[in-house]
């Protein structure tokens, strides 16, 4: 009723809508980005709800029943292994694990890349100095060889390739982190939080963090999908997930052997492994040009 | 103005040593890690009793401080043998080497087609932005990103090696065919699709940006309004300037392409220095994936270098010093 529109507000460049609202609104425009959403959560709930949608155990071994076709029966909807065990069920499993060690492996990302990067761009100097160099060093590695070498040390579980992935994909994360950090740390409501006698802690996770969540929110999307795919690659290459746990990386590996003759157990985790580290590619993609504030006026 | 670039090559030399440095260190770190040492693997090894496992210790200098160790692998590192293998006792860098000839074949002509194609890709998009083909070319390119590249390798083994039967599916040379540049080309063609897709994929959008901020500069619609053709301002003006930072992410790339690499010549048993790395990775031949690890780095580090100072050199615009 008392609708002011937006034109007569005291400054016409002055948004109508929160920033929030906004971000909302450019992210729901971009046709992939919203796809990418929609594939993420269709994975998501696919993989959360497994034991309730799966309709087989996936390790259980029926010998009399290797090799079905897929869209044969109504029991075993995508066809079974070579050793008869149910392929949707260890697709629907496998997908647990995949994305389990995605998000896992993106926490540990995301906490080491932006402790380092906050470090380095808050105090500056010999401490920014030491960590870029550590960064510079690390980056010279392949991550696959890294990621091989480390792996074939430690006991393969869940918890460990998780980890592993994380710490060996951190350091562009500490560089978007501290470039973000070293202009902020310059601007005035920092230095007067700083006036105020506010603590280094206080101003790093108060001050300083809340202003970079955006480009750290896009970057831990893309990381997800980055630890996907590295956990296909490990699991593919053996020093994964290993058998009798279902992961679409060492499901493509066991289908490897059977190429020739039943192809389509190594098509489906190809298939899944791509929406999923696409989905979320799509997804983050479409998050950096929602809050990329250079974008802010709408196009 | 050469010898501008050439204090520059000699500085970024001096200030790359660091880097060197903590790769042999986090390198060296890394093997260290392993739980019982590089010697764990004889632990499984019935035939090697305990005391067997001392006594290489003491030969191998294992019961040595740390640094003192660091120091020996370092003096091996710089002598040229790179350590020696634990079957076989030959030199690891002699083992590396051997298989450098294959990966380089594949690298450099997989990193080759992606900057002829990628930059051909990212050029065109970027001129006729918001077109289909932009749109497609875009997609196109995250998809690549999207796949796991050994699937997409047994996808294309699946295709035109077992359905079709166009192209062996894998190895370098058929038995007896070997030299025979022939029979090697046809069993590059799938390695090289696979290797060329990871790259194009990020070559082109980085192309793709770079000609989008070349165009829309001054000069350019200065060019454009004294009434040159496109074809002229694009080659004649745009092309040197949007190239230029692509040079830098040749070096970026490098570590991307070992991993490709790594993966391909898996998938198609191409005998090079990924392929090497699996099977030291299952033969637990620690030396020879340190040795990977350190060569690997190494070449990054040496790779960055180049494209830093090709820069230098071919724009007069870069800060130097």
């Amino acid at each position: 009723m008392t609708d002011i529109p937006a034109s007569t507000s005291v400054s016409a460049a002055a948004p109508s809508r929160s920033y929030g609202q906004m971000i909302v609104r450019r992210f729901m425009s971009h046709r992939m980005a919203v796809a990418g959403a929609v594939l993420v959560v269709l994975l998501c709930s696919s993989a959360l709800f497994a034991q309730f949608v799966a309709p087989h155990d996936p390790t259980t071994i029926d010998t009399a029943k290797r090799f079905l076709p897929p869209l044969a029966s109504w029991t075993y909807p995508l066809g079974t292994d070579d050793l008869g065990r149910d392929t949707l069920s260890r697709l629907l499993y496998g997908g647990q694990v995949s994305l389990m060690v995605g998000i896992v492996a993106m926490l540990t990302t995301m906490l080491t890349g932006t402790l380092v990067g906050l470090a380095a761009g808050y105090y500056g100097g010999i401490v920014d100095n030491l960590l870029m160099r550590f960064v510079d060093t690390l980056l010279c590695f392949p991550q696959v060889f890294l990621l091989l070498v480390v792996a074939a040390f430690v006991p393969p579980t869940i918890l460990s390739i998780s980890l592993i992935i994380g710490l060996t994909s951190w350091m562009e994360v500490s560089r978007i982190v501290r470039a973000q950090v070293s202009t902020l740390k310059e601007m005035d409501f920092v230095q007067a939080s700083r006036g105020f006698g506010a603590s280094n802690w206080r101003i790093m996770l108060v001050e300083l963090l809340p202003n970079i969540a955006a480009p750290v929110l896009v970057a831990a999307t893309l990381k997800v999908a980055t630890a996907v795919l590295m956990e296909s690659y490990i699991s593919f290459l053996g020093y994964g997930v290993q058998p009798p746990m279902a992961s679409w990386g060492n499901m493509l590996t066991n289908a490897q052997g059977y190429f020739d003759t039943v192809p389509f157990l190594a098509i489906l985790p190809g298939i899944l492994i791509t929406f999923t580290v696409m989905g979320f590619n799509f997804l983050g993609d479409g998050l950096r040009d929602a809050v990329d504030a250079r974008l802010k006026i709408d196009p | 103005m050469s010898g501008d670039v050439l204090s520059y090559a000699f500085w970024r030399i001096i200030h790359s040593i660091p880097l060197v440095i903590g790769v042999s260190i986090i390198g060296f770190g890394i093997m260290h890690l392993a739980p019982g040492g590089p010697l764990a693997v004889y632990t499984l090894n019935p035939t090697i009793t305990v005391t067997d496992i001392e006594r290489i210790k003491v030969a191998l200098g294992l019961d040595q401080p740390i640094h003192v160790q660091y120091l020996t692998w370092a003096k091996a590192m710089l002598t040229g043998t790179w350590g020696f293998t634990f079957f076989g006792g030959r030199p690891v860098l002699e083992v590396i080497v051997e298989r450098l000839p294959a990966t380089m074949v594949l690298m450099g002509t997989s990193m080759a087609l992606a900057m002829l194609i990628g930059t051909a890709i990212g050029m065109l998009g970027a001129i006729r932005r918001h077109s289909i083909f932009d749109y497609l070319a875009t997609t196109g390119a995250m998809l690549a990103l999207s796949f796991p590249t050994f699937w997409f390798g047994l996808m294309a083994i699946w295709i035109f090696a077992i359905q079709l039967g166009w192209l062996p599916s894998g190895g370098m040379y058929e038995l007896g065919e070997e030299g025979n540049p022939w029979d090697l080309l046809r069993h590059l063609v799938l390695p090289t699709m696979v290797l060329t897709l990871v790259l194009v994929a990020t070559w082109s959008r980085y192309a793709r940006s770079s000609f989008l901020d070349v165009i829309q500069q001054d000069y350019i619609r200065t060019a454009r309004s004294k009434g040159l053709s496109t074809r002229a301002v694009l080659f004649g003006h745009a092309f040197r300037n949007a190239v230029i930072p692509l040079v830098a992410l040749f070096g970026v790339q490098l570590p991307t392409l070992f991993s490709g690499a790594l993966v391909a010549e898996t998938i198609f048993s191409w005998p090079g220095m990924g392929r090497l790395f699996v099977d030291a990775l299952n033969m637990k031949e620690y030396p020879i994936l340190m040795g990977m690890i350190m060569f690997t780095a190494l070449f990054v580090v040496v790779g960055n270098l180049i494209a830093d100072i090709a820069i230098a050199l071919i724009d007069p615009r870069v800060k130097l010093g």
